[in-house]
């Protein structure tokens, strides 16, 4: 099976397409009832259900779904049980069971991405784009102060956590031994369940230390959101490092080179692809995390692109605010956080999809 | 491993002369270079408890009648951490139950052609960030359950969980925790189904071999196999619901109380929801008290991922 | 990793049989639903099988005849298809990506593949044991012997179970060596004895064919001595078919040999020749024969 260098248990969106193998057995057949048994049941009790509502004036997709999966299920399970035996019905129920529960597990993807499209075009306009929100009371204005918060403030906390991380994954894959290594090795997998909340809370009391209390500066929430990122990096980055083959180190060894260039010269350009990759995919998770950077970075109205001097706005926070803080124009405001809603998800997915199109395109010597 | 060189030949000098000089210094370098990378990460977490212990002395020493709301700090945490606890337990409860069966049936049921997408597709949930959720939650979902909490209130009522009387907003804890549950899905399903698809295949077939069912060897071979697997997904799932901040700030009406009602309009506050809504306002000590609060999350989280790190470390020894 | 295997010919409709409680080996199992497969069935007749997997075909216009209370050794060179050939008379081949059968298994008349025969009924009928020994690791010796049963055989009392898994593990010869550690892990035991494990759980839901899929290719001599010796009582009561390498366990341990071949690689697998063991080994009709059982080749 194809190794997933892009651990998917932080909660990263994978990269290499796993595995998907298990035996799959052609489960439901084998039995006198027909293989369309499942489909003519469940849709003819959709069909009844959702006329049965709609008669009665409370129709709900919710509903109709529930009572759909309530009302089959068992009648499939007992039709079954009359027809083909009880071993055969309870593995159809299996079945059924666990499709209905695929189902609802996409169902909230489904409504979610439906519902910010929906809402978050009403403001997806220039306006949105260009103008920040100074001096805006009620509708206009827009996210631009937020847009190039978001970016000024990721840029700068990749650059602390790339150099940091992938020298961390290197020491751990190349000269790593002993005591350190382990404990690492085992506290990069504690860090990566750090509450976002709490690095901001420990960036803000770090910089509270040195400055004093009440300090905002775009530059703390980057530090928040390194202590998020590292942990990712070196996690995708020693995956990457693992799957270059070992017998493109020795053939540098065995021509003499000393091992910190054969890291720099071959190993890393080797696997660039990949620990590009995993540097977007850290991103992606980070840039759309509100809590650290709602107590580190503030709330202002006004673009500001220095990092280390006042507060600085960036588009999840922001979205909060205009829902938290609507003011008087309610609608008005609401739409603006939808429409950075919606700007979030885009950067996420389009960072998401540049990294896979990069892992596949580029990414041939280590797969 | 010092050799000594026989400089009077050709060879020898060659040898002694790369030896010394520039090549082992950049290796010393470049060695040095990531062993402090190394221990900066580890330093890292530990001044993440420092400094978080630094800034939270002053709450601790602080008498109770300057500590927001008058409490003394262990009063004031307590119900906080309650309201963390049981956000979080409810959230797993329901994601579970539902991701197993999601991992199942991507690594057994589906047709192999699609399966890769589908799991691309519930790898979707946990790229979209929390306050998106909590958008969702709190535009879409809540409104949406308000009839089931009415129903739950008026005919389950007698069970300390349905108390009600029911919301009229869905902002309540059980509507937050089935959001909490949507986020954390992703995470226990795909812990598991790398594990059930990594199932031997000569258990499967031995299993089939005698004559069982899809789900008869799905029971006997696949569950047993990833039961760790299962466990330390469940842990880390449960990690990242007691951290999640911003979806269950923005969904759910606060009111600090110590309650197991769901459906009602006041509900416990978690810690994090707690921290987010009332730093920026904070000064003074009300702020160290926060952070305390925040000390206190880091706890809970930190045991909970140490366990299920344990756990998947002793299944991979196996 | 494996993936799906695409529906055979056959697809379900119409009536069949249940997986009922095992009667006595030699009565009629007769259903309420009609088709049934009788019980005392032990022969199996391949007509005109050919196998494929995808478009690559494996093997070509097997005819054969597996006879009861025999013992019938699959040899022939590795890739000659006789491992595809015996996961086709239990209906695991489907299991293969793309997997596809032509032709005929009969086990007593009955066509295994017809639109009306639950495969799990099928491997329920004919067991088998695999090349490498499998037990599985969750469950303990007794619960591996009895994996089966309860299965198959819902409603056993616990001394009705007992006493199959203590028939079962005798039958194994592995009664004496493992009944004061029946609840330990199946795992724990040494290779040899885990196969024998894996012989007592095929045989404690009564099948009526044992096939056997290089049982000792994994062993150390001893232990393959230890099952030969129990494949030689086995057949007195169910019939055997074994796909060996081994020509030496071939010739010691059968009665009758299928010599499967390749004409050349990259072609389907033929029966060249098949009859009793003793002829093959000394006086083989075919020259390819010959040369395979003199070591000449394969």
């Amino acid at each position: 099976m194809p190794q997933d260098p892009i651990g998917a248990g932080s909660g990263v969106p994978e990269v290499v397409p796993e595995g998907a193998g298990g035996l799959a057995v052609a489960g439901t057949g084998g039995g006198p009832l027909p293989e369309w048994t499942p489909y003519t049941v469940t849709g003819g009790a959709a069909a009844l259900i959702a006329l049965l509502l709609a008669a009665t004036g409370s129709f709900s997709i919710v509903l109709m779904f529930v009572l759909t999966v309530v009302i089959s299920l068992p009648v499939i399970y007992v039709w079954s049980r009359i027809a083909e035996g009880p071993r055969r019905a309870l593995d159809r129920l299996a079945t059924l069971s666990i499709v209905a529960a695929f189902g609802i597990a996409v169902a909230p993807l489904i409504s979610l991405l439906y519902e910010v499209i929906k809402r978050g075009t009403a403001r997806f306009d220039s306006a949105f784009f260009t103008e920040s929100a100074r001096g805006v009371v009620g509708a206009g204005g827009g996210a631009e102060h937020a847009i190039v918060g978001t970016l000024v403030i990721t840029g700068v906390a990749t650059l602390i956590s790339v150099p940091i991380g992938i020298m961390g994954a290197i020491y751990l894959n190349e000269y790593g031994t002993g005591r350190l290594r382990r404990a690492l090795t085992f506290f990069v997998d504690v860090m990566t369940g750090i509450p976002s909340i709490v690095a901001g809370l420990f960036a803000y009391a770090a910089f509270a230390v040195f400055l004093g209390p009440g300090i905002r500066l775009g530059i703390i929430g980057s530090v928040a959101l390194s202590v998020l990122m590292i942990p990712i990096v070196i996690r995708t980055s020693e995956e990457i490092l693992k799957i270059v083959p070992n017998h493109l180190r020795e053939a540098a060894y065995a021509l003499g080179t000393p091992k910190w260039k054969t890291v720099t010269r071959i190993v890393l350009p080797t696997a660039l692809a990949g620990l590009v990759t995993g540097v977007m995919l850290s991103i992606a998770r980070v840039i759309g995390e509100t809590a650290p950077l709602l107590v580190t970075t503030g709330v202002v109205d006004s673009l500001n692109t220095d990092p280390v001097s006042g507060r600085m706005q960036n588009l999840a926070v922001y979205a909060y605010t205009e829902y938290k803080n609507p003011g008087v124009m309610k609608q008005a405001a609401y739409d603006r956080a939808w429409a950075a809603a919606l700007t979030l998800i885009a950067i996420v997915m389009i960072l998401s999809l540049i990294a896979r199109f990069i892992y596949r395109r580029f990414g041939t010597e280590i797969r | 491993m010092e050799a000594h060189t026989d400089t009077t030949t050709q060879a020898g000098q060659i040898l002694a002369g790369a030896s010394g000089g520039s090549r082992r210094l950049g290796d010393r370098i470049f060695s040095n270079a990531a062993t402090i990378a190394a221990v900066t990460i580890l330093a890292l977490l530990a001044g993440v408890a420092i400094f978080l212990i630094v800034k939270s002395i002053p709450a601790v020493t602080a008498s109770a009648a300057d500590l927001p709301e008058g409490k003394t700090l262990v009063d004031y945490i307590a119900p906080l951490a309650f309201g963390t606890v049981l956000a979080a337990t409810l959230a797993t409860i329901v994601a579970v139950p539902l991701a197993v069966a999601v991992a199942l049936f991507i690594s057994h049921i589906a047709p192999r052609r699609i399966a890769l997408t589908l799991a691309y597709i519930v790898d979707l949930l946990a790229a979209i960030p929390s306050i998106v959720y909590g958008l969702w939650g709190i535009f879409v979902l809540g409104p949406a359950f308000v009839g089931v909490l009415n129903w739950l209130a008026d005919n389950l009522g007698f069970i300390p969980f349905f108390t009600g009387p029911a919301s009229v907003t869905g902002r309540t804890m059980l509507v937050a925790g089935l959001v909490l549950a949507v986020m954390i899905l992703p995470i226990v399903s795909a812990v598991a189904r790398e594990v059930f698809s990594q199932t031997p295949r000569r258990l499967e077939e031995g299993a089939l071999a005698l004559g069982a069912t899809r789900w008869e060897m799905i029971r006997m071979t696949v569950l047993p196999f990833g039961r760790s697997a299962m466990i330390s997904g469940t842990m880390l799932g449960l990690g990242r619901a007691l951290g999640e901040t911003m979806a269950v700030t923005i969904i759910l009406s606060v009111s600090g109380v110590v309650s197991f009602d769901l459906v009602s309009q006041s509900n416990p506050t978690p810690i994090a929801a707690n921290i987010a809504l009332n730093f920026p306002e904070s000064s003074g000590v009300a702020v160290n008290a926060l952070i305390a609060s925040g000390l206190v999350l880091f706890a809970i989280t930190l045991v909970v991922n140490m366990i299920a790190r344990v756990v998947i470390a002793r299944q991979n020894l196996q | 990793m494996p993936e799906t295997g695409t529906e055979p010919r056959t697809t379900s409709g119409g009536p069949r049989s249940q997986a009922t409680r095992l009667p006595d080996v030699n009565t009629q199992q007769k259903d309420k639903r009609g088709t049934h497969i009788e019980r005392g069935a032990k022969r199996f007749e391949l007509k005109d099988l050919n196998l494929f997997y995808g478009d690559f075909q494996a093997v070509q216009n097997i005819s054969m005849t597996i006879e009861p209370n025999q013992v019938t050794a699959l040899i022939g060179s590795s890739g000659c298809g006789k491992t595809t050939v015996l996961r086709s008379l239990n209906r695991m081949h489907e299991l293969n990506p793309g997997a596809r059968v032509e032709g005929h298994v009969l086990l007593d008349d009955t066509d295994i593949y017809s639109r009306d025969i639950d495969p799990v009924e099928v491997r329920r009928l004919v067991g088998m044991v695999f090349q490498a020994p499998n037990p599985f690791p969750t469950m303990s010796v007794y619960e591996n012997a009895a994996a089966g049963l309860s299965l198959n055989r819902k409603g056993l009392t616990k001394s009705e179970k007992d006493e199959i898994v203590e028939r079962s593990l005798r039958g194994a010869h592995l009664w004496d060596e493992v009944k004061d550690r029946l609840d330990k892990p199946g795992s724990g035991l040494s290779g040899g004895q885990q196969q024998r494990l894996c012989i007592a759980r095929a045989i404690a839901v009564e099948p009526e064919v044992l096939l056997m899929d290089e049982p000792c290719s994994a062993l150390d001599p001893v232990a393959t001595l230890a099952i030969e010796d129990l494949i030689a009582e086995l057949k007195g009561r169910y019939t055997i078919a074994i796909v060996t390498h081994n020509m030496q366990q071939a010739a010691r341990a059968s009665d009758v040999t299928a010599f499967l071949n390749l004409e050349e690689s990259g072609k389907p697998g033929r029966l060249v020749e098949i009859g009793p063991t003793e002829t093959i080994f000394t006086r083989p009709s075919e020259k390819a024969t010959e040369d395979y059982v003199s070591g000449r080749f394969g």
